[in-house]
Parts: structure tokens; sequence; C-alpha cells
């Protein structure tokens, strides 16, 4: 798609998994916008980091596990998680308590790298202001 | 240009309002609506933050729903202007992006 049918969109998720309909909703619109082949970027704010907890079973409560689903999504050139360093904090959780999620750089022999970019609100704020569309859940 | 941020959740109720004016930038402009328009309201506990965010940006809310709720325009909070609904749109195309807070 050539540059200028090329739009930032944020998808910026504030809520925790299996509790709403949100997260799941998220990241289907999120797979569906990458096949447009848009800049897409995906914000973690307020519970919405519970999204990325490490190890993460539902079995016992009978909903789908859709947590594999946010480190597939590199396949789909979704590569920048932006998960707010104050949103943990607040939560008593750190980055260790998260999944790895990684993408394969195909300019860098298929290196894998991290697609978690922690960010600290201010640097949030200027996320949202740099952005051409951005969708709420 | 900035960014129109909409609010549509009471500050009672969740934290929307408050993760939204941590993350509204200077020159941004707020609009409360549907239940949002609770925070807009002078004497509540929320309304010290909401004075102190009009120093950077502008700040609205929806007059229909505060109507609804049985607001009238001087119960809110000096400094916060009403817009009816084609306020709204104009809002909506003046800035460069919409950033709903839910």
């Amino acid at each position: 798609m050539s540059d200028e049918n090329r739009k930032k969109f944020l998808y910026i998720n504030r809520k925790a998994p299996y509790g709403t309909i949100y997260a799941l909703e998220s990241l289907e619109v999120v797979l569906i916008g990458a096949a447009f082949e848009q800049d897409v970027s995906l914000a973690f704010i307020d519970d919405g980091v519970y999204q990325l907890m490490a190890n993460q079973d539902t079995a016992a409560v009978g909903m789908k596990n859709f947590s594999k689903t946010y480190r597939a999504l590199g396949d789909y050139e979704v590569r920048k998680l932006y998960v707010e360093k104050e949103s943990l904090a607040e939560r008593g959780l750190t980055a260790e308590n998260l999944m790895p999620i990684v993408y394969e750089d195909e300019d860098d022999d298929y290196a894998e790298k991290p697609s978690l970019i922690f960010v600290d609100r201010a640097e949030m704020a200027a996320l949202i202001r740099s952005q051409d569309v951005i969708l709420s859940f | 240009m900035g960014t129109l941020h909409t609010i549509n959740k009471s500050p009672f109720e969740r934290n929307s309002f408050a993760t939204c004016l941590a993350h509204a930038s200077a020159g941004d402009v707020i609009l409360m609506i549907e239940d949002g328009v609770v925070g807009a309201r002078k004497g509540s506990s929320f309304a010290p933050a909401l004075a102190a965010k009009l120093a950077s940006c502008a700040i609205y809310a929806l007059g229909p729903d505060l109507a609804a709720r049985g607001m009238k325009p001087e119960d809110v909070l000096e400094g916060v202007k009403l817009v009816d609904y084609a306020g709204f749109v104009d809002l909506t195309t003046e800035k460069a992006r919409v950033c709903a807070w839910l």
C-alpha cells in the first residue's frame, strides 16, 4: 500500500480480559485492521495491562484463553505493544509478570526482537498525539 | 490541532476521567458526555482535578446529557463550557483525532 494511504492506528486497551468482552473484541479488530497494512500500535493502560499477563489459565472458568494470540501479532506486522509503566506499578505488577512477546525481524536475519515497549505516562500521551486514528476498548 | 478526548463514564464509577486527565496534552480538548457529565459538577470531589486541567485544556460538557440528569448550566464547574450536539460535531472536526475514554 502506498504511504499516503498508510495511517497510524492506535488501539487503546484499558480493560482486564475475561470479565468483559472488550479485550477479545479489540484483538479481533486489530487482526482485521492488520490486513489493511496500516501502521498499527497497541497501548495497554490501566487494567489493560492484565491482558498481557503470563500464565493465564482459563480452564476452570470455561472461557477461551486468547492470550496466545498476542504472541502471534508479530506475524501480522503488529509489533509495537506499548505498556504503561505507571499502570503496572499501580497494580503491583512488573514487566516480569508479562508474557514475553517477540517478532521476527526480516531485515535482520529474522532475529527475534521484543514487541513490548515500556513507556511512562508522558510518553503514552505523546504516542496518543502522534496518531491518525484511535480506537478505544 | 490536538486531540478531542471524550469521557462517557462517571468518575465515581470508573477511572476513565482520571486516566483521560493524565493523558490529555496541553492544547487538547476534553468533552464530557453521557454519564461523564457527572464529573463536570461544581463541588464534586473531582472538581479540583478538573479545575487544574483547565489551565492547559479546554473542557466541555454536553448540555443535553446534563439536562437529562437534572443538572443546570450553573451546576457546572466554572470554566467548563457547554455544547450541544452540533457543537460536539464541530469539536470533532476541529481536532486532528478523537480519543474516547470508556
